[in-house]
């Protein structure tokens, strides 16, 4: 693929990402207009941005930022108007169905007829696995998520936290690369959502999936990424990419640490600037 | 305990209605009666009191009060009469004997279950072909709305007439009437029922790769449930007056229908009244075991109930 890039093209790329690691999300001026004429919304405006494997890369920013139809663009929910936009190399649709991606919505969005297992076994059905693969992979993903308890108990046995855990599960149980998140825990109390924030960095630490993260929290983005996508509205765009310093291990204290609160500190100033222009 | 005792509370309150009601409406009967037997009324003349109100009628002859609820051929049976021609008609006559309700009934239900049937798979067969279909979401659910607007009772004759001209008669036509009243709610309701899954849940099926047919089975079905149950159990009510007009205009001999009509044309008030509590406590059984049946399902699908 990246033979039948232009050159300049590729600088874009090295001006975001000057690792050399390998990229698995690639936007190159990418835009998104939602409607025609005068209710024409400009949802995302010459968007760049290169996401590599085993980077965990949160959205933030003001409602209508574009952040979710940009997480929505890379699934192949929304089709953009312009520019180009690569996962794994493929067309988003062609990533869609080579599952190269999972997807946990605000809402678990659990099937109340079907048990948690069940659930979970959803996206297998569907694609088609064999009954005793169906079985093993489900038992795998309950135990990364910590319900191997609750695999026979239905969705409304389990509160919001657990449910939240189970769609995560169900987005993991096909072993897809890039695991997309849209404000998967926006409708959580703070304490279980900080547990959970806790349960998701060991979990991308043992699974060393790609991870794209939609925010409204500060403490949440910086906390969790190795890279943060600071994003403001009218037109939707990016107004700051900040790679994160903090180190791969972090305990929940270190959101008490200078670098943490300086980073804090740069996304919130890229909020602000973006709010004024 | 407290609600038997309200429910209680309620029913008693109708049926007292019920009898107070009895007295003016059998009033003229009974003074007519008493006249002949030689026994003082007021007014005196049939002639008076044809013209006199009922209530004043019964204000001025407060002894026959008692007789108005055990009148031969009443205008409104009592509660009582109704209640032993039931008791008589069902438990008492042997079920195949013409003048036993579980005889005519067994007619009407055997038409009603074969239009509910009819009428059920045709209305889920619509309800899925519009909600997957744009052109038939234009052009059938107006004809569905449409053919409810025509009153049942003009448009029996006819679909008798036509099926007999093709050779179709017996349990057939009144089947067909039947299910032309029950396909209606289950198309409504099944068609609110499968666009009931909001687009979050089909996006997330779009990001599995999920096909339609995949989409109706494992999301869009097991999601109507409820809704499906809510339109079965009007349509099967409206099955049971399919059934019974069916049977107003093709002569039938049988059935609850039949009952209705030569309990009118003779004056047999108590024999109509009592057909109408057997199909409305036919109606009420059916909708009951579907009611079951539906919280067997749910509770098998683990919907907390």
């Amino acid at each position: 693929m990246r033979d039948v890039l232009s050159q300049t093209e590729i600088d874009g790329f090295a001006e975001v990402s000057p690792t050399a690691a390998e990229p698995v999300v690639k936007a190159q001026d990418l835009n998104l207009i939602f409607g025609s004429g005068e209710n024409a919304v400009h949802a995302l405006k010459d968007v760049n941005l290169t996401i590599n494997k085993g980077d965990f890369v949160s959205f933030i920013g003001p409602s209508g930022c574009g952040k979710t139809t940009f997480l929505r663009c890379i699934a192949a929910l929304e089709q953009p108007t312009g520019g180009s936009l690569t996962v794994n190399g493929m067309t988003p649709d062609e990533a869609r169905q080579a599952r190269a991606y999972g997807y946990v919505f605000q809402h678990a969005g659990l099937y109340p007829w079907r048990t948690i297992a069940k659930n979970i076994k959803l996206p297998l059905e569907i694609m088609g696995y064999s009954r005793a693969e169906q079985d093993k992979r489900v038992a795998e993903v309950l135990k990364l998520v910590e319900l191997e308890q609750f695999g026979k108990k239905f969705p409304w046995q389990l509160s919001g936290g657990m449910q939240q855990r189970a769609s995560i599960a169900r987005a993991l149980a096909f072993d897809a690369d890039i695991l997309l998140m849209d404000e998967p825990f926006g409708a959580l109390d703070e304490i279980v959502r900080d547990h959970l924030n806790e349960q998701l960095l060991q979990l991308w630490a043992r699974t060393n999936k790609t991870i794209g993260f939609v925010t409204h929290s500060i403490p949440e983005a910086v906390y969790l990424s190795t890279k943060i996508v600071v994003m403001s509205p009218r037109p939707g765009r990016i107004t700051d990419i900040i790679e994160s310093p903090l180190p791969k291990e972090r305990p929940l204290d270190i959101r008490d640490s200078a670098a943490f609160i300086e980073i804090a500190h740069r996304v919130r100033e890229g909020l602000r600037a973006g709010h004024t222009s | 305990m407290k609600t038997v005792m309200s429910v209680l509370a309620v029913l008693a309150v109708i049926v007292a209605f019920w009898y107070a009601a009895c007295v003016p409406m059998n009033i003229k009967g009974v003074l007519d009666a008493a006249e002949r037997a030689g026994e003082h009324v007021t007014p005196a003349a049939a002639r008076d009191r044809r013209d006199a109100g009922a209530l004043g009628l019964v204000a001025g002859n407060t002894f026959v009060i008692a007789r108005s609820w055990s009148v031969d051929r009443p205008r409104l049976p009592a509660p009582h009469q109704v209640a032993m021609e039931l008791w008589e008609t069902t438990v008492e006559k042997k079920i195949t004997s013409k003048r036993s309700l579980i005889y005519h009934g067994k007619i009407t239900l055997s038409s009603t279950l074969l239009g509910f049937a009819i009428g059920t798979g045709l209305g889920v067969l619509l309800a899925v072909g519009i909600v997957h279909s744009k052109v038939m979401d234009m052009s059938v659910m107006p004809w569905a709305i449409v053919s409810q607007t025509i009153p049942i009772i003009a448009l029996a004759p006819m679909i008798i007439v036509v099926l007999y001209s093709v050779g179709v008669q017996g349990l057939l036509p009144k089947a067909i009437i039947a299910a032309y009243l029950s396909f209606f709610p289950v198309v409504v309701g099944m068609v609110k029922g499968l666009r009931s899954p909001d687009h979050m849940q089909l996006d997330l099926l779009k990001t599995y790769g999920a096909n339609t047919a995949q989409g109706f089975w494992k999301l869009r079905l097991p999601s109507s449930m409820p809704y499906l149950f809510a339109s079965l159990k009007i349509g099967i009510a409206a099955s049971l007056v399919g059934a019974i007009v069916g049977e107003l205009p093709t002569g039938a001999v049988a059935g609850f229908g039949a009952r209705l009509l030569a309990g009118s044309y003779y004056g047999q008030t108590v024999q109509i009244w009592s057909a109408l509590f057997a199909a409305a406590i036919l109606a009420a059984s059916l909708v009951a075991i579907l009611g079951l049946v539906e919280r067997l399902i749910l509770a098998r699908m683990g919907v907390k109930s």
